[in-house]
């Protein structure tokens, strides 16, 4: 049989097109922002700098294996990490001047040497526990990731979740009710569920079927969840508390060896139910967005709806499905304000959560693992604020408040660079 | 497998887009389905296919009545489409993209990838397409893709194969390796339907030939009659397809663009180090297959793009990081490649659309008021030199046709004092009896000694129009040569092959309708 040979064609016709102006124009950005920040670092560790030692705690008393606590002078190391970060500044201007970019791990040890001295300056002669300061990272992080794989799924099937805030609340409040009523936690992992799935329904029909503005739709469904749960709790669930707003918690499962793994140990295999299924949760994404049937069409429908109707996919349902399920994890993240952090309901109880955890989805670049470890980071900001505040650190308790947000929109909007979302999110298929 | 569409109706609110339309292809036979842009070729494919219900008739497979609830249906029965807009999902690869929809699995739910992988191995053996399968299709050539659109047809076991419009995006050469593997498919016995508006192409591959105007079919043809017989059939009156120019009476350089460099968002450059100039009362065409840099060095000299490199000047002056009004001011008139996106506002009225350009002063805007009057008066003469045809200047513009839509852009930019004109795609989407219109008006503006850029992927209208031709292949300039050089020359320079080495044998242009 004869061939179609590629006779006339003068080049490859796999080369790639022309690869990018590396240094055409150069870019200050990355330098610029870490001579600023290297800067901000000798004003305060330096100029401002603390006398005293500071001492990190990095076991705590239940574990098997006891780590030595860390003693640092707090003066001293704040110069030495000074001159650092003005060495990894210097390198990154270094890098620009020869038309190259700033390696990401040169920033990562930017940041964790800039997090490092400013720990050390704001615990002058006091203690930081360590182990303490990452679990409650992560118990912030848990309704945030939840709320941010919810994001995840629903984006990348082509819905922009602004929802999200309301599916937590609605998961929050109807696993208190559940739980209360039952005396079963589970059941009430389930009602969380179904509640974030209902909260999903209504923004599913309005922007899939209606064609309505998706953000419009989550915005309004996070205002009505907002007042319909404010309204219950204060009619119904704050008068009977001991009957309806008293759900038994998850306890807490210590996972035998692996809780024994020095710091990270009791952060990770301490907890409840939740939070392992919050483990399961992010692999089963993951593994189910990139390796998977229902993955692909879910991606081909957010990207590219009219190629995925061409080869038998029925757009509107994969959406529709895919949105509820989104709704249903979120409503998960809900639970465990409920039942597995505070232990009842209150009136607003995320507070933003859904709109950090939405931050989280994007500075995670629509993929489940980043998006964890955004959730993870702006947790641990959130944390931070509350141990410094313990240990009675000199920063003002109102600045230390702002951290959260200030990481968010920096790394929202600094970070994030060019990274491109699911092309077809948050615009409606309309077959003609 | 044997095709037959009997008296398919479709109409889109009062808009019949298919009139009781007949159609028979047999088995291992190339199907051309003529017609003009807005024809309802598309419509009908799209009817077969599935993706819109018939409001009348019946589809035959081998005699079987059909029912396609959906493009599955269309699939399953053996019906393969390659879309004029690629239906691949441009962040997977190219296996992914083929598997989409008719996955295989592997225990657990898990994407078979290695089987999709043999399989298109295997069908672009069988062709000889060269495609990696595990290329990511956003990074691969359009010609690439389309055989990537192929494969995925032919995985289906496609018997029936619909192209759509398949050279649209192509260089003359990939258009000559298309029109070979639609042969071998047909040796192979599949059916082909070939939609297209270029005459040359349907008579060099097609078996028989149904044209269809204004959603009906009102004739067939053989392949061998002649481009003037075709394109009467198609547009319903004898057409004149030259363009009727005296030679150029070329002033001094009046735009010259030196080392021009045009990077994207991304830091990639798309315009690489070109230098040109146009001189007054010249053409200069800017010829390419589409995304080679065209967009972004027309948007560069307008000052639409914000990352430039280089010198651009006009008649001495400096033009280049000028603001877009600045540039306008200046008299520079520009048609863009997209004109429902860039050209008009398709809910404003032919009026307002008119004055777009000049919203800031005289004459149509007095202490801040729109001077309705001024406007009206205006609007009605130029829809009458410009031949609009309209209900009234108060028409929304989205309701005119591509053809009228056009014109009101070329009103409005030819409209004021030029000093260059840059038209990107002056006639895309654009009836026959428009594009004559448009192409007198062009040579028109050259006549009266304003320098003119053309961009065109139609290498028709590159010859119909150009003084001076410069091929662009991946952001540079292959070559500037003279309007007359053979088409199989500047083929051969849209791939990328440098011009000027070839003797120029062949007679210019084959004259077939754009």
């Amino acid at each position: 049989m004869s061939t179609v040979a590629p006779v006339s064609r003068p080049t490859e016709p796999h080369q790639p097109p022309p690869g990018p102006a590396v240094g055409l124009i150069r870019n200050w950005k990355t330098p610029v922002a870490l001579g600023v920040f290297s800067i901000l670092a000798f004003v305060l560790l330096v100029v401002f700098g603390r006398e005293g030692v500071s001492t990190m705690r990095l076991s705590t008393a239940s574990d098997v294996i006891q780590l030595p606590d860390v003693h640092l002078p707090t003066r001293e190391t704040g110069i030495v990490i000074t001159i650092l970060l003005f060495a990894i500044t210097a390198v990154s201007f270094w890098l620009v001047v020869q038309r190259r970019k700033t390696p990401i791990w040169l920033i990562s040890i930017f940041a964790v040497l800039a997090l490092v001295g400013f720990l050390v300056w704001a615990a002058a002669d006091a203690t930081i526990p360590v182990p303490g300061l990452l679990f409650g990272s992560l118990s912030l992080a848990v309704p945030l990731i939840f709320g941010a794989l919810g994001g995840v799924i629903s984006e990348r099937v082509g819905v922009v979740n602004v929802a999200i805030e309301g599916q937590l609340l609605a998961g929050a409040f109807t696993s208190a009710l559940v739980a209360s009523i039952t005396g079963q936690p589970l059941l009430g992992l389930l009602a969380a569920m179904v509640a974030g799935m209902l909260v999903s329904f209504v923004l599913a029909a309005f922007s899939i079927k209606y064609f309505v503005d998706q953000v419009i739709v989550g915005v309004v469904l996070n205002v009505l969840v907002t007042g319909l749960t404010g309204f219950l709790f204060s009619q119904l669930l704050a008068p009977n508390a001991a009957t309806l707003n008293a759900p038994p918690r998850f306890e807490r499962i210590d996972i035998p060896i692996l809780s024994e793994i020095p710091i990270l140990g009791p952060v990770l295999f301490r907890q409840t139910l939740i939070v392992y299924l919050m483990y399961i949760a992010i692999a089963a994404v993951y593994i189910g967005i990139f390796h998977t049937r229902w993955g692909l069409r879910l991606r081909a429908v957010g990207e590219h709806p009219q190629a995925a109707d061409t080869v038998g996919i029925n757009v509107n349902s994969t959406r529709f499905w895919n949105v509820s399920l989104a709704g249903a994890i979120a409503g998960l993240g809900g639970a465990y304000f409920t039942l597995g952090s505070v232990g009842a309901f209150g009136k607003e109880m995320t507070a933003g959560a859904g709109f950090i955890a939405l931050a989280a989805v994007i500075f995670g670049r629509w993929d489940p693992i980043r998006a964890t470890l955004a959730a993870l980071l702006f947790g641990f900001a959130s944390n931070l604020q509350n141990v410094l505040s313990i240990i009675g650190s000199p920063v003002p308790s109102e600045f230390m408040l702002m951290l959260p947000y200030l990481v968010t929109i920096f790394a929202v909007a600094g970070l994030v660079g060019q990274s491109r979302g699911p092309a077809a999110s948050g615009k409606p298929y309309i077959k003609s | 497998m044997k095709l037959e569409l009997r008296g398919i109706t479709k109409r889109f609110g009062a808009l019949v887009a298919n009139d009781h339309i007949d159609l028979t292809v047999e088995a291992g036979e190339i199907h051309a389905l003529l017609g003009e842009n807005g024809a309802g070729k598309s419509t009908l494919m799209n009817v077969l296919y599935g993706l819109y219900q018939a409001d009348g008739g019946e589809i035959l497979l081998d005699d079987e009545v059909q029912h396609f609830a959906g493009p599955g249906d269309a699939m399953k029965a053996g019906i393969g489409m390659v879309h004029q807009h690629f239906m691949l999902i441009p962040v997977f690869t190219v296996a992914e993209n083929v598997m989409l929809g008719h996955e295989s699995t592997k225990a657990g739910g898990v994407l078979d990838l290695a089987t999709a992988r043999t399989k298109v191995r295997e069908i672009s053996d069988r062709f000889g397409f060269d495609v990696d399968p595990d290329a990511l299709v956003e990074e691969l050539p359009v010609g690439v893709q389309q055989r990537v659109e192929i494969i995925k047809a032919l995985s289906r076991d496609a018997r029936v194969l619909v192209f759509d419009e398949p050279t649209a995006v192509l260089t003359p050469q990939e258009t000559d390796e298309l029109m070979s593997i639609m042969r071998q498919l047909k040796e192979s016995g599949t059916s082909i339907v070939f939609i297209t508006h270029k005459l040359r192409e349907v008579r060099e591959v097609a078996d028989r030939i149904t044209v269809i105007r204004l959603g009906k079919v009102v004739g067939e043809a053989s392949p061998t009659a002649t481009n003037e017989e075709l394109a009467t059939l198609m547009v319903g009156r004898a057409v004149d397809l030259t363009v009727d120019k005296a030679p150029a009476k070329a002033g001094k350089p009046a735009l010259v663009v030196q080392n021009l460099t045009v990077l994207d968002p991304l830091g990639n450059i798309v315009v690489d180090d070109v230098s040109f100039s146009v001189a007054e009362g010249e053409i200069l065409a800017i010829a390419g297959v589409q995304g080679n840099g065209q967009t972004e060095l027309t948007e560069a000299l307008l000052g639409l793009q914000p990352r430039v490199l280089g010198e651009v000047s006009l008649d001495g002056k400096a033009i280049r990081g000028h603001s877009v009004r600045k540039i306008l001011d200046v008299g520079v008139g520009f048609i863009p490649e997209d004109r429902t996106e860039d050209g008009l506002v398709g809910e404003f009225t032919i009026a307002e659309n008119l004055m777009l350009d000049r919203a800031d002063g005289a004459p149509f805007v007095r202490f801040g008021n729109i001077q309705r009057g001024a406007l009206e008066d205006f609007a009605r003469e130029k829809v009458a030199e410009f031949d609009v045809r309209t209900q009234g200047i108060d028409e929304p513009v989205r309701r005119l046709s591509g053809g009228n839509q056009q014109k009101v852009v070329l009103a409005r930019e030819l409209s004021r004092d030029l000093r260059l004109f840059v038209a990107a795609q002056p006639t895309r989407g654009v009836d026959v009896g428009s594009i004559e219109f448009i192409h007198k008006r062009i040579v028109a503006t050259r006549d009266a000694g304003t320098p003119v850029i053309v961009v065109s992927t139609e290498l028709d209208e590159v010859t119909a129009l150009a003084d001076n031709i410069m091929v662009m292949y991946r952001g540079r300039i292959v070559g500037i040569v003279p309007g007359d050089t053979p088409r199989s020359v500047l083929g051969l320079m849209m791939a990328g092959a440098s011009g000027g080495s070839e003797n120029p044998t062949a007679p210019t242009g084959e004259g077939a309708a754009a």
